[in-house]
């Protein structure tokens, strides 16, 4: 079995899909003959043919739109949008309609749309291509957000997005798009929704993140190691609706807690995570829970970026300020 | 310099504000049976709403959208529409939703502050009541979509008001009906107002049907006082989109009797006796008028017709009144298909600690 990128594994993931349902129907700018400007789709229109990868006018808003009218007859629209900054137009139809179909008709109508996106920083792309606002998604009842970390994530949880009823928005960490290959089964089995993925089990402290930051995540837990720091790795994968029970069960037994992302402090899943554990497990902790994320700034152009996404040393520091607390 | 296209927006009125028919008339206008029936439906109508107005000032009823005024636009595109098309309307639809086997109990439950009233009946596809100005012409080329890709013969329309037409959605719906040939009729209902601002402060374009131009799709003026102008475009229409995936523009001008909803005061912002006079155009009169050219109506059919409607009302309203509110945890249920257990404990809360004071 050859060993595939993340990028790859969504393209493995949709096809596979494809496949198996013709009510699967995968349409955005570019997503055709351009194989999507992340390559993402490559090679389903010759598979599929044009009436099932739709190159769409150059219109987010009608993306989601479009998607909406297609779901509530049964189809199962996946629905790419080029970068998330790109997605706003269509944040009227995601939040004020795809989220609220089932509910405003009691059940009658239903929108199972994956809105899938790439996200965050770390490519060199042009300002609005490195935004990580999932926290938006997040806030909205009746969605749920999805975020892979891996290839092997990427393709279950893409395939579990597709087959799930209700609409997903599916974050793409695009600085790993390409970043590490995995062997991945083609089998057509999902990963659960609604789950964190435990990546390394430890006793001292847990380090609870997602997406791109999962990498650097990783890194800083290796490198604790040699002081003997042992940190048990979450990722988040589901952000909403959050698996709390798993951060907790692990919290509870570490007493420390380090939360990672990419997006903004304020009001970020971090701050909601954080506030659980206190609400749930304060009298567990030994130290308070520490949140190391993007700055409250935007995101800068390409130059500066790298001082904007957390590093491997701020976590790491992070990690010894918890470890003050005995 | 030379022209390289020329566009032409046509006008359609057969029956005219005095009950006069035009010369060249479509079979409609001669189904004594069908214009009966399409006459009696906006007497209905109109009494609906101004039930409905009645129980909004008496504390019975939330804010409401009134449809006076615009009968003739929703009971004509009602009667138009196949079982099986899709209707996608936005919120002043009364007399084409009574057509599509909704309830006026339905359309107070709406109203009222009840989910339930967008349930309609168990087996349609058809959309519930869109309030986000101008959204909903984007699910309705979606729903074409799926229709088009299953070979369906059936058609989408979609409804919204002069206003909606200056949404970027707006536009981004047609100009894809257009490049995809999409089976979906938009129906823009002009009834001169959106909330304060008036047609003229809305947009430079002449028509609103030329913006159908635009996206390469054909547009029509109708007189949207006129039912029997009204059901034969729609019909035309949604015919075109059945059988040649030819999407439509139909532009239906009218005149907005009453405030923008129950909330608003148009006094404001409406000139003095403009709705008086464009009164002078409103729908069932010369409908009337010219039932009783063809010996149809009278006096006495009248005088039965209203007792009847009022009756029919009466009933609405009280199974409107006796319809039992919602179980708390209901705001729960619909969220998605199976409830994620994060939300568990938010819902033992509500049921718990709220059920006191809501019983």
């Amino acid at each position: 079995m050859t060993e595939i990128t993340l990028v790859e594994a969504i393209t493995q993931a949709l096809a596979y899909e494809m496949r198996a349902d013709d009510r699967v129907i995968v349409l955005g700018e570019d997503v055709g003959k351009d194989g999507g400007v992340f390559r993402a789709t490559v090679g389903l229109l010759d598979q599929f043919g044009p009436e099932r990868v739709l190159d769409t006018p150059l219109a987010e808003s009608m993306i989601g739109g479009l998607a909406i009218g297609m779901a509530t007859q049964g189809l199962k629209p996946v629905a790419e949008f080029q970068f998330m900054g790109f997605i706003y137009p269509a944040i009227d139809q995601i939040i004020n309609h795809a989220s609220r179909m089932r509910n405003r008709t009691r059940g009658r109508l239903s929108c199972p749309v994956v809105f899938r996106t790439p996200f965050g920083a770390g490519i060199h792309a042009p300002e609005h291509h490195s935004e990580s606002t999932e926290a938006l998604f997040a806030h909205a009842p009746g969605l749920r957000v999805v975020i892979p970390s891996s290839p092997i994530r990427a393709y279950g949880l893409l395939l579990a997005a597709i087959r799930d009823p209700d609409p997903v928005v599916f974050l793409e960490p695009s600085r790993l798009y390409r970043f590490a290959k995995q062997e991945v089964k083609n089998d057509g089995k999902a990963l659960p929704l609604d789950t964190c993925f435990t990546l390394r089990t430890g006793e001292d402290v847990t380090l609870i993140t997602w997406g791109a930051m999962v990498k650097e995540t990783l890194a800083a837990a290796d490198g604790l190691l040699k002081d003997n720091i042992h940190a048990e790795v979450i990722d988040v994968a589901t952000v909403k609706p959050l698996d709390m029970e798993t951060i907790l069960a692990s919290v509870e037994r570490t007493g420390r807690c380090v939360i990672i992302h990419e997006a903004a402090l304020t009001g970020g899943i971090g701050a909601e995570i954080a506030a659980q554990i206190a609400e749930k497990a304060l009298f567990l902790l030994k130290a308070p829970p520490i949140r190391v994320t993007g700055f409250d700034t935007i995101v800068p152009y390409a130059k500066l970026e790298k001082y904007y996404i957390p590093s491997e040393k701020r976590i790491v520091h992070a990690v010894y300020q918890t470890m003050e607390y005995t | 310099m030379k022209i390289i296209e020329r566009f032409e927006i046509p006008y359609y009125q057969y029956l005219n504000e005095n009950g006069q028919i035009a010369e060249e008339i479509p079979l409609l206008a001669e189904n004594k049976q069908a214009l009966t029936h399409l006459y009696q439906l906006m007497v209905l109508v109109r009494l609906c709403d101004a039930k409905a107005i009645a129980l909004q000032r008496t504390g019975k009823l939330g804010t409401y959208p009134s449809t006076r005024g615009q009968e003739a636009v929703f009971v004509g595109i009602g009667h138009a529409l196949n079982k099986q098309d899709i209707y996608i309307p936005y919120y002043r639809d009364v007399g084409s939703l009574l057509q599509r086997g909704v309830k006026f109990s339905q359309i107070l439950q709406y109203w009222g502050g009840d989910e339930r009233g967008n349930c309609f009946t168990p087996d349609s596809q058809d959309f519930p009541h869109s309030v986000p100005v101008g959204s909903q012409p984007l699910h309705a080329v979606g729903v074409a979509y799926a229709i088009k890709y299953r070979k369906q013969p059936r058609a989408v329309m979609v409804t919204c008001g002069d206003g909606a037409t200056s949404q970027g959605d707006f536009y981004e719906a047609i100009n894809v009906a257009g490049v995809w040939k999409l089976p979906v009729v938009f129906v823009v209902c002009n009834n001169q107002w959106a909330i304060s601002v008036s047609r003229q402060v809305q947009t430079a374009a002449h028509t609103l049907a030329q913006k159908a131009i635009a996206a390469g799709i054909r547009g029509e003026q109708v007189d949207g006082n006129d039912v029997i102008a009204v059901q034969h475009r729609a019909a035309k229409a949604l015919q075109h989109a059945r059988e040649n995936e030819e999407p439509c523009l139909l532009e239906m001008v009218c005149y907005r009797q009453h405030d923008h909803t129950t909330a608003d005061d148009a006094s404001r912002y409406e000139p003095k006796n403009l709705r008086e006079q464009e009164w002078k155009k409103e729908p069932i009169i010369r409908l009337r008028h010219y039932l009783e050219q063809l010996g149809v109506w009278n006096e006495e059919k009248e005088a039965k017709w209203q007792t009847e409607c009022a009756k029919q009302v009466e009933q609405e309203v009280k199974d409107y009144l006796d319809i039992k509110p919602q179980p708390i945890e209901s705001m729960f249920d619909y969220l998605y298909a199976t409830l994620p257990a994060a939300y568990a404990e938010q819902r033992d809360i509500l049921a718990h600690m709220e059920r006191v004071t809501h019983d």
